[in-house]
């Protein structure tokens, strides 16, 4: 039996005897799920996203929506009757990285694609309060003002695909003249108005 | 989940579980609970030294609790790979079993309103009909038409008997059910900015609104040319096509002369989405009657 002084003089062997106590969890709970059908097939007839919803996706991360937005339905009532169908995990099998976000200050947002008009967006963007008076989502005006170059767009479908997303070569070869010019405000409606309408297996009506 | 997944989960899952209690056991020394010892655990800071005593008797069992609801749990619930539990829980059965109540509660409420007609669901005797109605526009419309229906610039006001598309209950339902595109083209490149300022300034003096008179008689010309095809020769507006009626000083978006001549200008393109594949046709039905009765009280 190793004695507890010993474990406390031996950062090394502490470390390894950590190591294998916490892993357990990783192990049974995780490891499993990059094996599964469930959660690496993507879900029938699922698209990608085009060049200019990919970069509004940037620009939802760059500006943090996920830190208020979720884009997980959870399966309760409560949530299918307002958002739609629950979320499933072959609907993220092409997110790099997931944005299910873990806190809703706003509503989510997995599908919220067609809900409201793409005038609508722009105007809530740009000031929340000119629509819904009572929101205390933040404005963002700057994305009315700032073009995206296309620059980088190419590299980053390229990226995807490294990591399994199935973008073609045309859309890569495509990618900046998809985005170029194009204001910021433009690629994040694009990119909002395609959340939960790139596949149409669920049916969302309640 | 294959053999060797589901062996991988429950194998770690119960190792970890028995490895946990061992450790428990292992280094609970003989002693009994609450003894206390004059034994050292062997090191010392600054002259402090520590007792070697058991674990406190409520810690002990606390941890042996814990295991024992562990272990009951993955009994009774999924955990071990495959294995489903015995009382058969899914999140998926448990979502179904709410929505079947749901239905259960909630189906014959809507089929008994989906039954009366718009116009009569207007009467004292539904009003509850017509409060589950304004409940759902709460929720679904409200974003885009304000909570009390009045609209927003570029969404109509739904209070003031002004139709875009019509205001009969079955033209209310279809644009819920179907959205409208309206799309006005942009006539900068036709007309010149001259132009565009003389038809704003005639269709503006249309509303009875002080304007440049020259202008408004040079506009009126062009106006006939250009516009009455959708907004009527009586500029009253076609609903069919869901073109405005410019005549009534009520303007979708803006009715200073900037905002109509930038308007005419660029053009616009409201558009309402479809609801069909987000609502039931029942709960159209009740939200059709709600808005209904905002403009017909």
């Amino acid at each position: 039996m190793i004695k507890h002084e010993t474990i406390e003089k031996n950062i090394g062997l502490m470390i390894l005897l950590i190591i294998i106590t916490i892993s357990g969890g990783g192990l049974a709970e995780i490891v499993p799920l990059f094996f599964q059908t469930s959660t690496t097939k993507p879900i029938e007839g699922m698209r990608t996203y085009t060049a200019l919803e990919f970069e509004g996706r940037d620009i939802y991360i760059r500006e943090g929506c996920n830190n208020c937005h979720s884009q997980m339905i959870r399966p309760f009532r409560a949530e299918t009757e307002r958002y739609g169908h629950f979320s499933t995990a072959n609907e993220f099998v092409w997110e790099h990285p997931f944005l299910w976000g873990s806190k809703r200050t706003g509503p989510d947002l997995a599908r919220v694609g067609g809900r409201y008009s793409d005038d609508w967006h722009r105007a809530h963007l740009y000031n929340p309060r000119d629509v819904v008076p009572e929101s205390k989502m933040p404005a963002y005006p700057w994305l009315f003002e700032n073009k995206l170059t296309g620059k980088d767009t190419a590299k980053k479908l390229e990226v995807q695909r490294a990591m399994g997303v199935p973008f073609t070569d045309e859309q890569i070869a495509g990618a900046q003249d998809a985005v170029q010019g194009k204001y910021e405000i433009d690629a994040l409606v694009a990119y909002l108005q395609a959340l939960g309408k790139t596949h149409s297996v669920y049916n969302n009506k309640r | 989940m294959s053999a060797f997944w589901s062996a991988w989960v429950s194998v770690i899952t119960l190792a970890v579980i028995l490895g946990c209690t061992w450790l428990l056991f292992a280094t609970r020394k003989s002693q009994k609970f609450n003894d206390t010892t004059e034994e050292k655990v062997g090191h010392a800071f600054d002259g402090i030294e520590e007792y070697d005593n058991p674990l406190p008797q409520w810690w002990f069992k606390m941890f042996l609790g814990t295991v024992i609801f562990g272990l009951v749990y993955l009994v009774l619930y999924p955990g071990l790979g495959s294995f489903q539990g015995l009382l058969g829980w899914t999140s998926h059965n448990q979502w179904e079993e709410e929505m079947a109540h749901a239905e259960e509660v909630y189906k014959p409420v809507f089929a008994k309103y989906a039954a009366i007609s718009v116009e009569e669901l207007q009467l004292p005797e539904n009003e509850k009909g017509l409060k589950m109605g304004q409940r759902m526009f709460g929720n679904n419309c409200a974003v885009c038409h304000g909570s009390a229906g009045t609209g927003a610039h570029g969404f109509p006001n739904l209070t003031d008997n002004d139709w875009l598309y019509g205001g009969a209950p079955a033209t209310i339902k279809a644009t819920i059910t179907n959205g409208r595109n309206g799309g006005m083209p942009p006539w900068g490149a036709v007309l010149g900015e001259e132009g565009v300022r003389d038809v704003a300034s005639y269709v503006l003096s249309l509303s009875g609104q002080e304007v440049d008179k020259d202008a408004a008689a040079r506009g009126q010309g062009q106006f006939q040319a250009l516009c009455t095809a959708c907004h009527g020769t009586d500029a009253k507006g076609v609903q069919m096509l869901g073109a405005p009626n410019l005549t009534d000083n009520i303007w979708l978006y803006g009715g200073t002369f900037e905002k109509v001549a930038h308007t005419i200008r660029n053009g616009r393109a409201g558009m309402m989405p479809a609801h069909k594949d987000l609502l039931s046709d029942e709960k159209i039905h009740l939200i059709t009657a709600y808005v209904y009765s905002l403009s017909n009280k």
